[in-house]
């Protein structure tokens, strides 16, 4: 049985986009394209334990929590903490009055410790979950939030033109084996900028963090070298540079050190003005970091049921290679049903209303085809004593 | 026993309190178990850290000290850079300290007049009440370009020939953070030196002096002999001060797992690799492994406290000790 509200929002600006989203998800559905989405084998909690068919979720509105009320405590990444702080804000003002939240921004790995503990109602990620973290917290779901590039900025005097770089030399730089700025390497991809004869100076994190994560994942994707002598890590073995702590203290050090070179999440870059490298992407296309081009990175990518996927060096066109997506964590089973049902509808607006406020923040918002996907896992996975917990008791 | 002999009148020679108040009970109880409870805490501590560090001790054994190896990712730990980079650090920051700290505690001990001690006293007792991450960032804003921009390239100049001096300097590494750490221990030093000094009898200068002798020559007979152990003390207090210090070296000192091969190298210490790493620990053997390096550090200070005992005591043999003992 199914219960359609027949009410899209009270905000009467807000539901243009969801109306469009929803309209997408309508013509892929009619169109039979949502096949390839959703791998084959989804992991399913109903009761005759089958694999869920795609459903209708056409008609759901993003304010379908509007009469919810909760309590929800979350916890993690601090990257994506001031996207949540506003999406709770902007939630309990224009959707349901009834939903408290309280983030708290204690770093992806504590995100991950409190929800294996269950002392939270989710967390939140920027690296994906372990296999053996996972294996700590059966029933876990990650549901892509966002996405969120990773820029390499620089600080060489007198150069104008924006740098460039393909994956191979940036890991080449960060293992310590292009050691100048003059570095043949690098003057091939820079015709007419004024490279310095000079040494490079790395810096890194110091800090276990989900975007040195992202960083080494792609330079594992474009180094058979890094991949065997480093690997993707929050906290690598770097074979060379200094380390800062936070975007703050890497951006610190790349301002104080000519010929240096970092790497920091966008909005940081953005906010500060600094420099942002032009990177390789794997179509041979030399791309700026922006929200648009880390989206790209998004599309057209295989999604597997529990979204831990790396979007790193995208085969897509126009998609900036290094960026990741930013993971809610919550148990697909959940123990308290109202708790249970506020939490599936403020994900199920965040992914819709919710996505606008990203690009206002300098997220990169969810390609449509991932909207999709992950619409389809909140109707059909998370459950409340085997129940879908999307539209139950409306 | 002496110590018999030296019971108060009232207590009887077989231990029983005559006439003694309940209220002597209750003090004897209460500041023992103020002593119990500082040794419980510390055995505490011991048991919690062996056993969370448990995995990595089992795993990596003694091989832990010397290994350099640091790599979350494959499981592989050693400690040797941050043990390395913990006592460069320190050593050089106590060595640095102890001379300008005893210096100004004699400046305003023997030297200063009262118009100029009260108030470069208070100035430099002002310095402990600086939170360690304003150190930090006035490390990371102010003195980190100075060092990078003008001290330097002037050390490396004219000081380059000597070992383990080889620039370029950063404005992050060890010789910033040694700087910073001296700066961090001189109130310490400066404040116990100057009580002990100043603690030194009159008789004893006056006697020297009424023999001929300089200033210095006093400073030198006179006074520093009867207080060193004192001042030793407060440089034993000043390294532990420095060895534990965790945030403002942090932000200066580079954080690298390399081992320095320069003053100018970043480095990396015991106490700021656990603070930069265990929040997002990429695994339960790298928690493991931090707190085996915690363990560590707790075991290092100890030492470094029984050994500035056994110093003191050595130094002090069969003469007059002074107030910090």
């Amino acid at each position: 049985m199914r219960i359609f509200h027949p009410r899209f929002g009270p905000a009467g600006g807000a539901c243009g986009l969801a109306l469009a989203l929803v309209g997408a998800a309508v013509l892929a559905a009619c169109g039979g394209s949502r096949g390839p989405l959703l791998a084959e084998g989804t992991a399913s909690v109903t009761a005759s334990g089958s694999p869920v068919p795609a459903v209708d979720v056409s008609g759901i509105p993003p304010d379908v929590g509007s009469s919810d009320e909760a309590q929800i405590t979350a916890a993690g990444s601090t990257f994506a903490a001031p996207l949540y702080t506003r999406w709770f804000i902007d939630y309990r003002a224009r959707v349901a009055a009834g939903v408290r939240s309280n983030y708290q921004a204690i770093g992806s790995g504590g995100g991950i410790q409190n929800i294996i503990r269950k002392t939270i109602d989710f967390g939140a990620t920027d690296a994906p979950m372990t296999d053996r973290e996972v294996a700590k917290a059966p029933g876990i779901q990650h549901i892509p939030t966002a996405i969120g590039p990773v820029v390499v900025t620089y600080n060489i005097n007198g150069i104008s033109q924006p740098l460039k770089l393909d994956g191979p030399t940036l890991a080449g730089i960060y293992l310590g084996k292009i050691a100048k700025w003059s570095d043949p390497a690098i003057v091939a991809q820079n015709a007419g900028a004024r490279l310095p004869d000079a040494d490079i100076i790395v810096v890194h994190r110091s800090d276990g963090s989900g975007t040195s994560y992202t960083f080494t994942d792609y330079l594992s994707k474009v180094s058979a070298d890094w991949a065997e002598g480093v690997g993707k890590s929050k906290n690598p073995q770097w074979p060379k540079g200094i380390g800062g702590q936070g975007n703050d203290g890497v951006t610190q050090y790349v301002r104080q050190n000519a010929n240096s070179i970092g790497y920091v999440e966008l909005i940081f870059a953005d906010k500060n003005n600094l420099p942002k490298a032009q990177l390789k992407n794997a179509s041979g296309e030399y791309i700026t970091p922006t929200t648009q081009s880390a989206s790209l990175a998004a599309q057209g990518v295989t999604l597997p049921p529990d979204y831990r996927v790396s979007i790193v060096n995208s085969r897509t066109s126009g998609a900036y290679p290094i960026s990741t997506f930013t993971w809610i964590l919550l148990y697909r089973e959940q123990s308290d049903a109202s708790k249970g049902k506020a939490l599936v509808d403020i994900l199920w607006w965040a992914i819709h209303d919710g996505q606008r406020t990203s690009q206002e923040l300098d997220y990169a918002a969810l390609p449509a085809d991932v909207v999709r996907a992950v619409e389809q896992t909140l109707a059909t996975q998370i459950t409340y004593d085997g129940r879908p917990l999307l539209r139950a008791g409306r | 026993m002496q110590l018999t002999e030296m019971r108060p009148d009232f207590e009887r020679a077989d231990g029983v309190l005559a006439g003694v108040e309940p209220r002597e009970w209750l003090f004897r109880g209460i500041v023992g178990g103020a002593a119990l409870f500082v040794f419980v805490v510390i055995i505490a501590m011991i048991y919690e850290l062996t056993r969370q560090a448990w995995p990595a001790i089992d795993a990596f054994g003694l091989g832990f000290l010397t290994s350099t190896t640091w790599n979350p990712p494959s499981e592989q730990f050693g400690a040797a850079p941050f043990i390395i980079g913990t006592l460069v650090t320190s050593s050089l920051a106590l060595v640095l300290g102890t001379i300008i700290g005893v210096g100004s505690s004699l400046f305003l001990v023997e030297v200063a007049p009262r118009c100029v001690r009260l108030p470069v006293s208070y100035t430099v007792e002002l310095l402990a009440a600086i939170p360690s991450v304003v150190y930090g960032l006035w490390g990371v804003f102010v003195l980190g370009p100075w060092i990078q921009h003008t001290a330097g390239p002037f050390i490396v100049r004219w000081f380059g020939w000597l070992p383990w001096v080889e620039g370029p300097a950063l404005g992050v590494g060890v010789f910033e953070a040694v700087l910073i750490l001296t700066i961090m221990i001189l109130p310490t030093i400066v404040a116990i030196s100057r009580d002990v000094i100043g603690a030194v009898p009159r008789s004893q200068r006056e006697g020297i002096l009424a023999l001929g002798a300089t200033r210095w020559e006093m400073v030198r007979i006179a006074v520093l002999p009867y207080a060193r152990s004192g001042i030793l003390g407060a440089a034993i207090l000043g390294l532990a001060r420095a060895i534990g210090e965790t945030l403002a070296v942090a932000l200066v000192i580079g954080n690298s797992t390399q081992v320095p091969d320069s003053i100018f190298s970043p480095a990396y210490t015991m106490a700021s690799v656990i603070a930069n790493q265990f929040r997002e620990a990429e695994n339960d053997m790298h928690v493991a492994a931090l707190i085996y390096i915690g363990l560590l550090l707790l075991i290092i200070t100890l030492l470094v406290n029984a050994g500035a005992r056994l110093l003191v005591w050595r130094v002090t043999k069969g003469q007059i000790t002074t107030v910090i003992e």
